[in-house]
C-alpha cells in the first residue's frame, strides 16, 4: 500500500512509550506549532481537507473555526475516544500503540482553538487502551509536555454506545445521563459545561501532527479533492485477515477487501458494510465505491467510522439485521420518541420474522416506520438505525420474504 | 420584534419567542407534549413540529425560535404526516387503559390522537411493560406504562423546586421515570406534576377513582390557603355526587397568573380543601344554654344576636374578625360596627405554629386576606381583646372562624375568656373548640360556596367565585352580617358580594376604581399604594400602626 501516516510507529514493540515517540521525531510538530498563530494552525488543517473519523466527517479546521471569537471564558477540547460503532476497531489501536501521537495532537488543536484543558473520553470497555494512554498522559506531565498551559482529564465511559455522540457524551461528561442535547445550540457555542467546545474523534487528532510537521499539501495530497490523508479501515467478517489497514481514502471498497486477503468462508461475497454499523448495507455489485466521505455518500451509504464488515454467501441478512435491530434497541437512550419506540418495535418485528413467526404487512412496516421516524429526532442515532433497516430489507428482500410462512 | 407568518399570518413577537408561543399569539395551536412554557426545553416528544419555508424537513417549533421573515407552516402535509407518526410512536407501547385511567377525559394522548392521530393501528406485538400504581409520595401515583417520557415533571423537580427527586432510568423503550435511590416526591409542590404530565402517567392520589373528569364544573377561585392568593380552579362534582362519598369538590387546579403564581399551587393550598364537604361542617345555625344545645332558624338567630348587640354597651362587645374573611365580609361587618359603636375590634390571632415560607410561592402568614383585614380596620392583633374578657371587661365576644384553642394563646387564658363572656357568639364553617363553647354558631359559606374577593400580600385584589351551593343553611358572612342591619336600625340593600364590594370601592381609597369587572380573572393591584390604614370606620383602630411586613 501507498504511504503509512497514522498506523507509522506501530511496528515497534515500545511505539507506545514516550522515547519510542520522541526516537520517530514524536512531538517536533508541537515545537512547531508552538510557535505558530492559533488561526494559521486552523487554516493549516482547513486547508489539508482533514474530515472527521469518527462517522460524520465534517471538515475540522472548520469545526475549529466555530469557536465564538469574543468568548472570554474557557474553552474545552474533547477527545471522542468511546469508539462504539459495532465493527470498528481503529482507535483502540491508536490509544494503545501511539497514545503520545494523540497527545501531540491534543496540544496542537488546543493551541488553535486558545484551550487550556481537554478531556478524554475513553470507552469503559477499553481497559488496555485506558491504561495504555494513561500512562503516556502521565509520562507527558513529567516531561513537561502537558501541564504547562494545558492539561488532560481522562474519563471513562459506563457503556454506553450514545455516549459516542458527541453531545451525549458532553452530557455523560458532566456527570448527567447521556442524552444528546438539542441543537442549537452546537458544542462550538455551547458546550461541555456550558462553555464552547470542540468534540474530535482519536483518529482524527492524531492525523493533525503529521499534516502541521509536513505541510497541508502534502496530507491533502494523499486523497480525495474533498478529502485529505489516510485514514484506518476497520476490517472484519469474512475476509482471510481481518484486521486494521491504513490506505489513502481514495482507495476502493473491492481494494480494501482484496488487501484483506479477499473474502473467507464460502469465498463468494454477499455484502459489505463499509462504514460501521450505521451504514446503509452494500451488495457485491456495489463494492467499485471509493471509500471516502463523498464516494460513499454517492452510493447511497456512508464512510462513517470505516468499519468494513464482510459478509460471504452463507451469511443471512435477516439474521444480521437482527442482531443489528437488537442492539439499536439496546443502545437507543429513549429520550426522543421516534427512535425510543420504533428501534424496539422494528426489533420485535425482525426478530419474529427471523423465528418464522414473519406476516406480509411485516417489511413493508418496517420500512414505513423506519422512513416516517428518520430525521425527526435530536441526534443522528436514530438516522443511523435507519440505514441498516432499510438497506438491508430492500436490497435482500427475497431472503426476508422466504422466511415468512406462506 | 421579528415579523414572522404563521399559515399566511402575519404577526409580529418579541424576540427570543419561540414558534409555539409565536403560533399562539396567531391563534394556532401547535400540539405539543415536553413543552411547558413554565419549564427548560427538552425537545424530546418531537410532536411539535412545523415546517419552516425553505427547509429541508420539518423541525420542532419549541426550541425553534422566531426571526424576521420566517415562513411558518403547521398544517402541511408534510407536518401533518410526520405529527401522525409521532402519535402512532407515542401509543405503540401506550397500554391503552383509558376506561380505568383517571386522565380520560382531559388526556393529550387522546386529545391529539382524535385531532392528529387516527391512524389504524400496527403494532401487533408484545407491548413493554413497566411498574405500575407506584406511589411516588403522599399525592402522586404513577403508571409508567402510560408514561410517554416528555420529563417535564423531571424538570419540574429540578428546575421549579430544585429538590431534584425524579429521574429517568433505564434506556430505550424500557426508560421510565421513577425516584432517584432513597427519595420521595414529597415537596411542596409535588402536585404540580399531575397537572404538568399530559397523560394519565401522573394522577393525583387524592383524586383518583373518585370522578371521570366529564362530570366535572369548574368555577375560578383563589386559594385560600395563605397570602399569596394563587390562582385556581375549583372543580366540583354536582352531577355525580355518589362518585365520591358525596365529597362536592374534587380537586384544585392552578390557574395561570403570571403575577401570582404562575403555573403552580402548593401542596398546602391544593389539598386544603377538605374542610368544605367534612362532616363537622357547621349546617344550621345553633343555640347552647347550658348543657342543652339546639338547632335554631335563621331568624331566631339573627333576632337574639342583634338583641344582645343593642341590649350590651358597645364598650362592652368584642369582635374578633378574621383575616380569612373576604374582603366584602369584612367591609360589611366593619358597617356593623359603626352602626353599634363597638370598638373592641381585632383580627390576627397568632398560629399555634408559625408558617412557613419560601422562595417561590408560600408566605407565612397563612391568611388570604391580612392586607384587606388591616385596611378595613379588623387586622390588629386580638390580644388585647382577649385580656378584656378575662378581664371581665366585655360581655358579649363575637369571634369570626378562629379556634382560639388553637393558638400561640395559652389554653387557660384562652378558657378563662370564654368563660368570663356572657354571650359569645361563632361564626365560621367547621365546628371547633371554640365554637363548641359559644352560645350562638352562626353556620358560614366556604369560599368555594360563595363570590367574594382577596387581597394578597402585593396588594393584589382577587375575585372568588361561587363554584357549590352552601352546605345546609350556610350563609356567606356578609349576608350574615347584612340581615343584622335592619334589626339594628340601618338596613343594607345589598344582596349580592358585588354590592358589598361596590360599596367597599366608593368608601375605601385603597379600593378606589376597583369593580368586579376590572378585576376580571387576574385581579388588579390597588390603584393607590395604601400607605395609611384608610378605613371608612377611621379611629376604630387602636395605635393606628400602618401594616407591618413581618406578618404578611
Amino acid at each position: 500500500m501507498a504511504e503509512i501516516v497514522l498506523m507509522r510507529n506501530f511496528s515497534r514493540p515500545d511505539s507506545h512509550t514516550l522515547s519510542a515517540y520522541r526516537a520517530a521525531g514524536g512531538y517536533a510538530a508541537w515545537d512547531k506549532a508552538r510557535e505558530m498563530e492559533p488561526t494559521a494552525i486552523t487554516e493549516e488543517v482547513k486547508k489539508a481537507n482533514l474530515r472527521g473519523l469518527g462517522g460524520a466527517g465534517f471538515p475540522t479546521g472548520t469545526k475549529w473555526s466555530f469557536i465564538p471569537k469574543t468568548h472570554t471564558g474557557p474553552v474545552y477540547l474533547v477527545v471522542n475516544a468511546d469508539e462504539g460503532e459495532p465493527g470498528t476497531f481503529k482507535d483502540r489501536y491508536l490509544l494503545e500503540r501511539d497514545p503520545h501521537a494523540l497527545i501531540e495532537g491534543m496540544l496542537i488543536a488546543a493551541r488553535a482553538i486558545r484551550c487550556t484543558l481537554g478531556f478524554v473520553y475513553v470507552r469503559g470497555e477499553y481497559v488496555q487502551p485506558w491504561r495504555r494512554f494513561g500512562t503516556a498522559v502521565k509520562e507527558a506531565y513529567d516531561a513537561g509536555l502537558l501541564g504547562q498551559g494545558f492539561d488532560v482529564v481522562i474519563h471513562r465511559g459506563a457503556g454506553a454506545y450514545i455516549c459516542g455522540e458527541e453531545t451525549g457524551l458532553l452530557s455523560s461528561l458532566e456527570g448527567k445521563k447521556g442524552w444528546p442535547k438539542i441543537k442549537p445550540p452546537f458544542p462550538a457555542i455551547k458546550g461541555a459545561f456550558g462553555q464552547p467546545t470542540i468534540v474530535n474523534n482519536v483518529e482524527t487528532l492524531c492525523c493533525v501532527p503529521p499534516i502541521i510537521t509536513r505541510g497541508a499539501e502534502w496530507f491533502a495530497g494523499l486523497g480525495t479533492k474533498t478529502q485529505g490523508g489516510t485514514r484506518m479501515y476497520s476490517v472484519s467478517g469474512r475476509v482471510k485477515q481481518p484486521a486494521v489497514y491504513e490506505a489513502p481514502v481514495s482507495i476502493t471498497l473491492r481494494q480494501l477487501i482484496e488487501a484483506a486477503g479477499g473474502v473467507s468462508g464460502t469465498g463468494r461475497l454477499k455484502a459489505v458494510v463499509p462504514g460501521g454499523g450505521s451504514a446503509a448495507i452494500l451488495t457485491a455489485d456495489e463494492i467499485d465505491v471509493a471509500m471516502d466521505v463523498d464516494g460513499l455518500k454517492t452510493a447511497g451509504s456512508m464512510i462513517g467510522s470505516a468499519g468494513v464488515v464482510v459478509m460471504d454467501e452463507s451469511v443471512s441478512i435477516p439474521e444480521a439485521l437482527m442482531v443489528l435491530a437488537r442492539f439499536y434497541a439496546h443502545e437507543s437512550c429513549g429520550q426522543c420518541t421516534p427512535c425510543r419506540e420504533s428501534t424496539g418495535w422494528i426489533y420485535k418485528m425482525v426478530h419474529r420474522i427471523v423465528e418464522g413467526r414473519g406476516r406480509k404487512e411485516d417489511l413493508d412496516t418496517i420500512l414505513d416506520v423506519a422512513k416516517r421516524g428518520a430525521g425527526t429526532t435530536i441526534c443522528a442515532f436514530y438516522d443511523g438505525a435507519v440505514g441498516p433497516y432499510i438497506s438491508y430489507i430492500e436490497k435482500f428482500r427475497g431472503e426476508f420474504e422466504a422466511l415468512v410462512p406462506k | 420584534m421579528p415579523k414572522l407568518t404563521v399559515n399566511g399570518k402575519e404577526i409580529e413577537v418579541p424576540a427570543g419567542t419561540n414558534l409555539i408561543e409565536a403560533a399562539r399569539r396567531a391563534g394556532v395551536e401547535v400540539p405539543h407534549y415536553c413543552y411547558h412554557p413554565g419549564l427548560s426545553i427538552a425537545g424530546q416528544c418531537r410532536l411539535c413540529m412545523v415546517d419552516l419555508e425553505k427547509a429541508p424537513r420539518p423541525t420542532i417549533a419549541c426550541n425553534t425560535v422566531a426571526a424576521d421573515g420566517m415562513v411558518v407552516l403547521t398544517e402541511s402535509d408534510r407536518v401533518r404526516e410526520t405529527r401522525k407518526s409521532i402519535m402512532e410512536f407515542h401509543l405503540i407501547n401506550h397500554p391503552l387503559d383509558c376506561p380505568v385511567c383517571d386522565q380520560a377525559g382531559e388526556c393529550w394522548l387522546q386529545i391529539y390522537y382524535m385531532q392528529h392521530g387516527l391512524y389504524d393501528p400496527r403494532m401487533t406485538d408484545e407491548k413493554v411493560h413497566k411498574p405500575k400504581a407506584v406511589p411516588l409520595g403522599p399525592h402522586v401515583i404513577l403508571d409508567a406504562e402510560r408514561c410517554i417520557l416528555c420529563s417535564r415533571c423531571v424538570r419540574f423537580c429540578d428546575e421549579i423546586t430544585g429538590t431534584g427527586e425524579l429521574g429517568i432510568f433505564e434506556r430505550g423503550d424500557h426508560s421510565e421515570i421513577g425516584l432517584f435511590p432513597g427519595r420521595e416526591l414529597d415537596n411542596k409542590y409535588s402536585g404540580n406534576v399531575v397537572d404538568i404530565c399530559p397523560v394519565g402517567a401522573l394522577t393525583d392520589r387524592d383524586f383518583r377513582f373518585q370522578v371521570r373528569v366529564w362530570y366535572l364544573e369548574t368555577a375560578k377561585s383563589v386559594c385560600p390557603g395563605c397570602a399569596r392568593g394563587c390562582n385556581i380552579e375549583v372543580h366540583v362534582n354536582r352531577r355525580r355526587p355518589h362518585h365520591a362519598d358525596g365529597r362536592r369538590v374534587a380537586r384544585l387546579k392552578p390557574r395561570f397568573n403570571a403575577d401570582v403564581n404562575s403555573w403552580w399551587l402548593c401542596d398546602a393550598g391544593r389539598y386544603g380543601f377538605g374542610f368544605v364537604d367534612d362532616t363537622d361542617r357547621l349546617l344550621v345555625p345553633g343555640h347552647r344554654e347550658g348543657e342543652t344545645v339546639s338547632d335554631a332558624t335563621w331568624d331566631e338567630a339573627i333576632a337574639a344576636v342583634t338583641a344582645t348587640l343593642r341590649r350590651v354597651p358597645p364598650e362592652a362587645i368584642g369582635v374578633i374578625a378574621s383575616p380569612k374573611m373576604a374582603n366584602e365580609d369584612l367591609f360589611a361587618l366593619s358597617r356593623l360596627l359603626d352602626v353599634c359603636a363597638i370598638r373592641r375590634v381585632a383580627g390576627q390571632v397568632p398560629p399555634r405554629v408559625p408558617g412557613d415560607q419560601d422562595n417561590l410561592l408560600i408566605r407565612a402568614d397563612k391568611n388570604p386576606n391580612a392586607l384587606g383585614a388591616e385596611l378595613l380596620g379588623l387586622g390588629d392583633d386580638a390580644r388585647a381583646v382577649l385580656d378584656a374578657a378575662r378581664g371581665r371587661q366585655i360581655r358579649c365576644l363575637w369571634i369570626f372562624g378562629h379556634d382560639l384553642l388553637d393558638s400561640a394563646w395559652p389554653e387557660a387564658e384562652v378558657l378563662e375568656a370564654l368563660r368570663a363572656v356572657e354571650t359569645v357568639i361563632f361564626t365560621g364553617t367547621n365546628v371547633n373548640r371554640t365554637s363548641v363553647r359559644a352560645h350562638w354558631v352562626l353556620p358560614a359559606a366556604a369560599w368555594v360556596e360563595r363570590d367574594g374577593t382577596y387581597t394578597n400580600f402585593q396588594g393584589r385584589v382577587q375575585r372568588f367565585r361561587q363554584a357549590v351551593e352552601p352546605l345546609g343553611q350556610a350563609l356567606a358572612e356578609w349576608e350574615i352580617v347584612g340581615r343584622m342591619l335592619a334589626p339594628l336600625g340601618e338596613p343594607s340593600s345589598a344582596t349580592r358580594a358585588e354590592h358589598w364590594f361596590r360599596q367597599l370601592a366608593a368608601t375605601v381609597p385603597a379600593f378606589a376604581g376597583l369593580s368586579y369587572q376590572s378585576l376580571g380573572d387576574a385581579g388588579r393591584l390597588f390603584a393607590v399604594t395604601p400607605t395609611s390604614p384608610a378605613v371608612g370606620a377611621a379611629g376604630r383602630r387602636g395605635a393606628g400602626a400602618p401594616p407591618s411586613e413581618a406578618n404578611r
